[in-house]
């Protein structure tokens, strides 16, 4: 087993708070300017929202959480909650389209060989190329264990068939970090391809998954039927043989707060919604924010709220400190999306009809709210990855 | 090709700002930001440089407390380097005396030419511009929508009530940009890691040859005697559609003569 290799992690930032607050106070503007009046637009038709993703790469997202060594921004997981927040408090799909970016990077940066870290990182920092994370599949999703995609060694090549499902960007990604069973084990492979919808050499995009929410994006299943990667495209090379699974549980706690902090977003946008209509909408001859029923509702959601924002800084100080913070990540995660849909639903009702039509951002906002329940570890999930953790600090002394 | 841009660093125009009962002035105590009408001509300046091949923006201001946040913004979105003049002395200088405090340190830069928005947000005499061209005896150009720079000479397309001016002048120059001309880029995030390392060279007045009763409110010519509240704003006309509201938005529309 070989975590030693965590040492590498970018966290090492050269953001301070100042730097920190403009970049956020500059992707604020960026939000309220070109994204909230343009999202439903998008969003209603799913379709991808090229000219928000330029700007973002513009901003240097793509390179957000990879270090400066490699052309990125190397920020802080601090920062980089704070900007997944900012862009999913106007549109959570957003948020999506560089997460799994991220996740691939940080795969390639933490575990990856020396000549996988300088030809592919250099790259992704600035979004020429594109990354994305592939581990569920059909009959695999919580029980990721249990996956079938498999790579055969051929020489010096490795062959992948199978079937992979959710990937988020695998069509615009040409570096896929692919988890596939090698005999018993699982490892990593960094797929790479040629972007698009026809697929290459034995990659096809099999089918785009119609979805509920979090639409503009896409979200695919991919079938890989005797592709052929070199041996040297085995993330950690030789070393990274069986690896595969735990490499990625530790990257998903990355993915973990990135979504969090997506779901405090949303959370911030239903109170914002909320906020602004109960005071504007008047029944019986006052703003319905002046009556009580209304005013404690929107106490109780932006307490929720500011919890939620609270939990997910901790648990991203954790990291940024080094320390554990499975447990704290799991915690947000778990409390934060639960939050966000019960302030989406709240915010709904206080629109009334209005809320219940398509005139207005809650019903997005309400139908982008269970992914983050359901991305990266269910709530039931997290709740497994807390008591776990509990459980171990909490273990008597023998 | 060498640009300076004026820019002024304002109170945020988000947060309600209040004047000082003593002196009649805007209080300034709060951090300030970049003055927007300045974003344009910062966004001039570095399309300028970018079209030349090279050069630099540098930006020139004058602000109170050494104030850089508005200054760290324009160097975000790529100026190169600032000048800032501050200094207590300062306080209470009029639209005159501040063109003379910015010629002074804009002597220093000595560029080809000067940008500056048409005015500020907070002050709004909209006459420093063609002040410091006075003071500077340099050509002056207002309400620049289109500049283009070669061979020493500008070109310029002028902003009328009708359409616009064709206008040509030599360098050096100074040039107020009309707002809303050019989209100011959002500032990219490695710009504003790099913002705050670059240099910006803070000066007071005895640096420029400046004297203290030259400025301030010692040597402003100008004072602002009472302030009152703007008449509030009649409500409108309501019609009441009855299906016939299109031909009151008509006949409203011929009586205005737009239609």
């Amino acid at each position: 087993m070989n975590l030693t290799r965590v040492g590498r992690r970018a966290n090492v930032s050269n953001v301070d708070a100042e730097v920190s607050d403009q970049i956020i106070e500059t992707l604020a503007r960026f939000v309220d300017l070109d994204v909230r009046p343009n999202v439903a637009r998008y969003e209603s038709s799913d379709t991808y929202p090229g000219p928000m993703v330029d700007q973002m790469r513009e901003f240097g997202l793509f390179g957000a959480t990879i270090a400066e060594e490699y052309g990125g921004l190397g920020l802080n997981i601090s920062t980089y909650a704070r900007v997944i927040e900012e862009l999913s408090r106007g549109w959570m799909s957003l948020a999506g389209v560089i997460n799994s970016h991220l996740i691939a990077a940080q795969l390639i940066a933490r575990f990856g060989t020396d000549d996988q870290r300088q030809r592919l990182l250099p790259a992704m920092a600035t979004g020429e190329r594109r990354g994305c994370f592939s581990l569920s599949e059909p009959d695999s999703g919580s029980d990721a264990a249990a996956l079938r995609c498999r790579a055969a060694r051929d020489g010096d090549e490795w062959t992948i068939d199978g079937t992979k499902q959710w990937v988020t960007n695998g069509e615009k990604a040409s570096i896929v970090a692919l988890l596939a069973r090698t005999g018993d084990d699982i490892s990593c492979f960094l797929v790479e391809k040629a972007p698009g919808p026809d697929g290459d050499q034995g990659i096809s995009i099999s089918r785009h998954i119609d979805k509920v929410g979090y639409r503009g994006l896409e979200t695919v299943e991919m079938a890989y039927d005797g592709h052929r990667l070199p041996h040297h495209n085995l993330l950690g090379g030789d070393e990274g043989f069986g690896q595969g699974f735990r490499w990625a549980l530790a990257a998903l706690e990355l993915g973990r707060i990135n979504v969090a902090a997506r779901a405090v977003g949303v959370a911030q946008a239903a109170m914002d919604e909320a906020l602004s209509y109960a005071q504007q909408r008047e029944t019986f001859g006052r703003p319905i924010a002046q009556h009580q029923g209304i005013a404690f509702k929107l106490a109780d959601m932006a307490t929720k709220l500011h919890a939620s924002r609270l939990m997910v800084r901790d648990a991203a100080r954790r990291v940024d400190n080094g320390e554990r913070a499975d447990m704290e990540a799991g915690m947000a995660k778990l409390f934060a999306s639960e939050t966000a849909a019960e302030l989406a639903l709240d915010a709904m009702r206080i629109h009334g009809g209005n809320g219940f039509t398509t005139e207005y951002p809650v019903e997005r906002l309400y139908r982008d709210a269970p992914l983050m329940i359901i991305g990266e570890g269910t709530s039931e999930i997290q709740k497994l990855v807390i008591s776990r953790a509990l459980l171990a600090r909490a273990k008597p002394a023998e | 090709m060498k640009v300076a841009v004026c820019v002024k660093q304002i109170p945020d125009p988000a947060v309600p700002g209040e004047l000082d009962p003593s002196t009649n002035t805007l209080n300034r105590d709060d951090k300030l930001i970049l003055d927007e009408s300045d974003s344009f001509g910062v966004e001039l300046a570095l399309q300028l440089v970018e079209a030349a091949g090279g050069g630099s923006v540098t930006l020139v201001s004058m602000a109170p407390r050494s104030e850089v946040s508005g200054l760290r913004t324009a160097l975000a979105m790529g100026a190169d380097d600032a000048v800032l003049v501050s200094d207590d002395a300062l306080a209470g200088t009029d639209a005159l005396g501040t063109a003379k405090v910015l010629g002074a340190a804009l002597g220093r830069v000595e560029p080809d030419l000067i940008l500056a928005g048409v005015e500020s947000s907070d002050g709004y005499t909209g006459t420093v511009p063609e002040q410091i061209a006075g003071v500077m005896g340099i050509a002056s150009v207002t309400f620049a929508k289109k500049i283009e720079a070669s061979d020493g000479m500008l070109s310029i397309q002028r902003q009328t009530d009708d359409g616009y001016d064709e206008v040509t002048c030599p360098m050096p120059a100074l040039v107020s940009v009309t707002g809303g001309v050019v989209e100011p880029r959002y500032p990219s995030f490695k710009g504003i890691m790099a913002a705050k390392k670059k240099p910006v060279d803070q000066v007071g007045i005895a640096d420029l040859g400046i004297d203290a009763s030259a400025v301030g409110f010692a040597g402003s010519r100008q004072e602002t005697v009472a302030v009152v509240d703007a008449e509030a704003r009649e409500a409108g006309e309501i019609v009441i559609d009855e299906g016939e509201g299109f031909q009151r938005i008509a006949d409203f529309l011929a009586e205005l003569k737009v239609i």
